[in-house]
């Protein structure tokens, strides 16, 4: 095991752990309002200090937590329900019309980065956690497409794949049975790629207020919130964006070390 | 070459064809009708008739659809729902400030990054490697309106240096105008000079393992000269995918920039549109974005023609 | 004084030893070939006459060129030798070229980093130079790409580069290797000439020991990092010491013993057969061109016979291969298996495809990594009805891994633990699992080191002993095909040019293509004459 890997898998599973232990345990209610206490910086009993309400910021954060983590997961899975098979597809009738729709299709939605998905939808539907998954997850799709279609193009030209055409199998369960296994390695990094970028990306529909709406906590609405105070109280900024950065960090840091993990074991198979 | 760029050109005008399909619809599924939002509930229905009438809304679909695109062709986007005023005059106001932000920022972190990139290939394995790559993976986890706010705290708030948003308009001359982008167009560039970077260093490296380098240092070229010589050149395709990619990126981060440092620009207005339920500017603004995005596209198609002679003989 | 003087080099990698005690020389004007099997280590000595060895590589010893040793030159100095007094040429020439620059930037760059002479004069002498490797200026303007050039004409253009400064020693490793035999040919002969004309000396790493008996003066035998032999070429052949030269000799031109034929009665047809490719699209509103790749082709292969299937890259036997699978569909003709048709109405049939398996050439390409060896030989039982599960299974693999010379317990283990020649053999069990009639080798043996490929090809005879097979054998090696067939198909730009009994086709080619073909083709010289004519002298 190599240190990106555990580094990034400390990190994130902390953060994981966190949105686990808040559905049963958070030191305080993480909605309890408490105006006396309001803006208190962090201290022995708030770890992370309060926000303008009085509330306990690492409540919050950890509540936050659960709701980065579902986006980002959900997303990263439409992506890859949706992405994989059409990237199978496209490679397995290479050039065909399939292949020309799909990879067109693909085009034409990274033409729509995910914040202007998300004002779309939520200019018609308003504004919801659902919609900022529906956003991430349909940018997700054309990305894990692609990456199907690159790694098992080449796979298709492989003398395995003719063996296997030989044996008559058909082009679907080629597909599922040497593509895919084979694509996998390529498909994990990929998705703890994508899956930091949604956290990424929710957090700044969730700041624009796009995102999850209240009272879920979220990060990026801690964020909001905390602007206009961020001369007289930083740590309401600081705190939910060193969540976010240590949390990416930490999956980054996993998908590197996890590339770094299962490659050389592919070469080896392969040379 | 020629035949290359028309080729990329009728692909371009087809994908601005379906993203303008694709648009409209979604925008018409929205529930409710503009012209009884605009006059209130208690508007009489001839009245909402004669505005539904003015906003062209009576007519089918298709033909409103031929309307939308032919008069956005003309550079007539519609009238505001809210404002009541063209909405192509607002969008080219808006345009100033977001336009300019994204290409400072473009060229900030291209700037940048391609330095640090080549610098982290050189020295593969080395400390300055190491310092490289450990400073673009924090830069790639940062939230660039994060990262705003807390440039926004050092800089503005404590040192005073900027000021902390708004912005000072073009007509205070251009240094002046310069300085209000600057802030923003750091914190929305360098989180993506760090992903550039990386693109760089990875792409060199994967060059590096090229047949034609080992030709090249047997010609008698040291390490360093290989790598400028034959390898930058050849690393260009993958980032320039990237930074075509980024800009599409840039765009939608302005908007969300724009918001932390209370620029008027097309972040803003479409926020408020949104708020308002003024679909024609939120359809607008989409288009543009898009128009956008796809034009840089073609514009990396051209500039992958330019770089790689393969692309260019083939028809 | 000897141009090139290597005594007692050794080179370790990571602590591995790559090279033991290896000591050779090289004079000007002369060819020295350095041969040996994959391993053996031949490269590596290039790479470190050249000094572009891996980080953390050791060498000890000495590499003299011309009185200096370049072990013990910096870095620098050593970029003013590469070049300028040696010059390289690689194995691969469709990757060896900067695809971005034109090849007239690439040649005069060889001349700029030296600052040997002015830009204007550079450009002149690249232009001389890709002349006198046989590019002319009209054909081949400086401006050209390397995309725009083919196989053999790249590597003329790494031929002029190498030589573009004169230098005393040009390296040549593996040069012709990845060419047809025709332009091997053209290009082994320009850099004879060469030699000649300039008096340099040629240092030629190939694992072709025909090759090497028409082109060097001498020889050095490698194994395992250590020469086993080196001597005069000639002398060498005709008294060769060493067991494993001698084994490596009688391996290159193994014989096998082949069962006879049985009366012709046919089991594959193939009838006028055409292959279209469409290509893109040149014109907007035009219709696609189409290129044809098989023209009409026909054959009949009898039952119990082998037949051969030879041409160069591109001529259409890798199509017409496929055809014949049933995995690419036919635009004309028919191809019959037993008097059934490969492919009924676009949809494979699988009576037939039972009856007919194939073994490909790369043994590293043609497995699934992440199954075991039972699972990948038991694929075709996809084919059957009925396909035996539970302890018949077992017999079965057992039954195919023994067949090819393995064990049972092999069944259990991934394809990484195996060797190339191993991996092949796998490959032939999965061929031979389900009984097929036919079976057809796409360069099946080409991959292989010559010692491993005798061996597979005496299995091959003795399976088609046993079994009663027919086969098919597609390769461009025409001395392969000769000891492996009975009769020969010759195939040139996606037409049979030539066919009949091998022995009558290789000894008396009717066909001016064939006859090109055989004359380019390195041979083995005959022993008893060599040692007959060295007696004379």
């Amino acid at each position: 095991m190599n240190r990106n890997l555990l580094i990034g898998a400390v990190l994130s599973s902390i953060v994981v752990l966190a949105a686990l232990v808040s559905f049963v345990w958070t030191p305080f209610d993480y909605t309890a309002m408490n105006i006396p206490d309001k803006l208190q910086s962090p201290n022995a009993v708030h770890w992370f200090g309060t926000d303008h309400f009085g509330r306990d910021i690492f409540s919050m954060i950890m509540v936050g937590a659960r709701t980065s983590i579902a986006v980002a997961l959900v997303a990263v899975g439409i992506g890859m329900a949706l992405g994989i098979p059409l990237g199978l597809a496209a490679a397995a009738r290479k050039g065909s019309w399939v292949d020309e729709v799909i990879m067109r299709g693909n085009d034409l939605v990274f033409a729509f980065p995910s914040l202007v998905i998300a004002i779309l939808i939520t200019a018609v539907f308003g504004a919801g956690a659902v919609n900022a998954i529906i956003a991430i997850g349909i940018f997700n799709i054309p990305v894990f497409a692609r990456i199907t279609r690159g790694g098992a193009l080449s796979l298709w030209e492989r003398e395995f794949i003719m063996a296997a055409r030989v044996a008559g199998k058909s082009a679907s369960r080629i597909s599922f049975e040497h593509i895919l296994p084979n694509v996998m390695n390529l498909l994990i990094v990929q998705g703890t790629i994508q899956f930091s970028l949604g956290i990424l990306a929710e957090a700044g529909l969730s700041y624009i207020g796009l995102g999850a709406q209240p009272p879920t906590p979220s990060w990026g609405r801690m964020l909001a919130d905390a602007q206009t105070m961020v001369s007289l109280a930083p740590h309401l900024a600081l705190v939910p964006g060193i969540a976010i950065v240590l949390t990416v960090l930490g999956l980054n840091l996993m998908g590197d070390g996890l590339r770094d993990h299962l490659d050389p074991r592919l070469r080896v198979a392969r040379t | 070459m020629v035949r290359y760029s028309l080729k990329r050109l009728l692909s371009l005008i087809l994908s601005l064809a379906i993203a303008s399909v694709v648009i409209f619809c979604v925008i018409e599924v929205a529930p409710g009708d503009p012209a009884s939002f605009m006059l209130g509930i208690n508007a009489q229905p001839d009245t909402v008739a004669a505005l539904r009438a003015e906003l062209g809304l009576d007519v089918p679909k298709w033909l409103r659809y031929l309307h939308w695109v032919g008069g956005m062709l003309q550079g007539d986007f519609g009238t505001s729902y809210t404002y009541h005023t063209p909405v192509s005059g607002m969008i080219a106001d808006r345009l100033w400030v977001s336009l300019p932000l994204a290409l400072y920022a473009l060229a900030f972190s291209t700037l940048i990054a391609f330095p640090a990139g080549i610098y982290a290939a050189a020295r593969r394995g080395k400390a300055g490697d190491m310092a490289v790559m450990g400073a673009t993976q924090l830069g790639v986890a940062i939230p660039n309106f994060w990262f705003a706010m807390v440039m926004v705290l050092i800089f503005a708030i404590n040192l005073r240096w900027f000021s902390a948003g708004g912005f000072a308009g073009w007509d205070k001359g251009f240094f002046a105008a310069m300085k209000s982008l600057t802030l923003p167009a750091i914190s929305l560039g360098l989180p993506q000079a760090a992903i550039l970077a990386r693109v760089m260093r990875s792409a060199l490296l994967d060059i590096l393992g090229e047949d034609f380098m080992r030709t090249a240092r047997a010609k008698g070229l040291t390490r360093r000269q290989a790598l400028w010589r034959h390898g930058l050149r050849n690393a260009m395709i993958p980032v320039l995918t990237i930074i075509g990619l980024q800009f599409a990126f840039l765009m939608a981060g302005a908007i969300i920039i724009e918001n932390v440092f209370y620029l008027p620009g097309l972040g803003r207005m479409v926020f408020q549109a949104i708020s308002s339920r003024d679909l024609i500017v939120v359809e607008s603004v989409v288009m543009l974005l898009v128009f956008a995005v796809i034009l840089v596209n073609f514009l990396v198609d051209l500039a992958y023609a330019a770089v790689d002679p393969r692309l260019r003989s083939r028809t | 004084m000897t141009l090139l003087s290597i005594q007692n080099l050794s080179l370790s990698i990571h602590k591995t030893e790559i090279l033991k005690d290896v000591s050779l020389t090289v004079e000007s004007g002369e060819i020295v070939a350095v041969t040996g099997e994959s391993g053996s280590g031949k490269s590596m000595t290039a790479m470190t006459v050249m000094q572009l060895l891996p980080e953390l590589a050791q060498t000890r010893g000495s590499v003299v060129l011309d009185g200096t040793d370049l072990l013990k030159l910096s870095e620098s100095e050593m970029c003013r030798v590469r070049g300028q007094s040696v010059g390289m040429v690689f194995q691969e020439p469709m990757t060896a070229l900067n695809p971005v620059k034109t090849i007239g930037d690439q040649v005069a760059e060889t001349i700029l980093i030296h600052d040997a002479m002015p830009k204007d004069k550079a450009y002149a002498r690249a232009r001389e130079v890709l002349d006198r490797v046989g590019l002319p200026a009209e054909r081949f303007p400086l401006t050209r790409f390397p995309h725009e050039l083919s196989g053999g004409q790249r590597q003329r253009v790494v031929i002029a580069m190498a030589i573009a400064l004169r230098p005393k020693l040009l390296i040549a490793d593996e040069p012709t290797t990845a060419l047809d035999v025709t332009t091997q040919a053209q290009i082994l002969d320009l850099l004879k000439e060469l030699v000649a004309e300039f008096g340099m000396g040629l240092l030629m790493i190939t694992h072709d020991l025909a090759v090497v008996a028409d082109m060097a003066d001498r020889i050095t035998v490698m194994r395992y990092g250590e020469v086993v032999e080196t001597g005069p070429t000639r002398q060498l052949l005709a008294n060769m010491q060493h067991p494993y030269t001698r084994a490596l000799f009688e391996a290159s031109g193994h014989l096998v013993d082949l069962p006879p034929a049985p009366a012709p009665k046919p089991l594959l047809e193939v009838r006028d057969v055409v292959r279209d490719y469409r290509l893109p699209r040149t014109k907007l509103f035009a219709p696609p061109g189409h290129f044809r790749a098989v023209k009409g082709v026909s054959f009949t292969l009898n039952r119990g016979e082998r037949l051969g299937l030879v041409g160069e890259s591109g001529c259409g036997k890798s199509t017409l291969t496929r055809a014949l699978l049933g995995l690419e569909p036919i635009q004309g003709g028919e191809i019959l298996l037993d008097g059934q048709p490969v492919l009924s109405e676009g949809k494979p049939n699988l009576a037939v495809r039972r009856k007919m398996q194939v073994v490909f050439q790369d043994p590293f390409g043609s497995f699934n990594p992440r199954h075991r060896v039972d699972r990948l030989i038991t694929e075709p039982f996809h084919l059957l009805d009925n396909p035996p599960t539970g302890a018949e299974r077992e017999k079965a693999i057992g039954e195919a891994l023994t067949a090819v010379g393995l064990k049972p317990s092999d069944a259990k283990k991934y394809i990484h633990e195996f060797s190339g020649g191993q991996r092949q053999r796998i490959a032939i069990a999965r061929a031979l699992i389900i009984r097929p009639e036919l079976i057809l080798f796409d360069e099946a043996v080409s991959a292989l080191d010559v010692s491993v490929r005798a061996q597979i090809l005496d299995l091959l005879a003795e399976l088609c002993r046993a079994y009663n097979l027919t086969y098919l054998f597609i390769s461009h090696d025409l001395s392969v095909v000769r000891t492996v067939t009975d009769r020969v198909l010759v195939m040139k730009s996606g037409e049979i040019v030539e066919q009949g009994e091998t022995e009558q086709v290789f000894s008396n080619p009717q066909h001016p293509y064939t006859q090109t073909l055989i004359a380019a083709a390195p041979q083995l010289p005959d022993l008893d004459e060599l040692k007959r004519s060295l007696t004379d002298a």
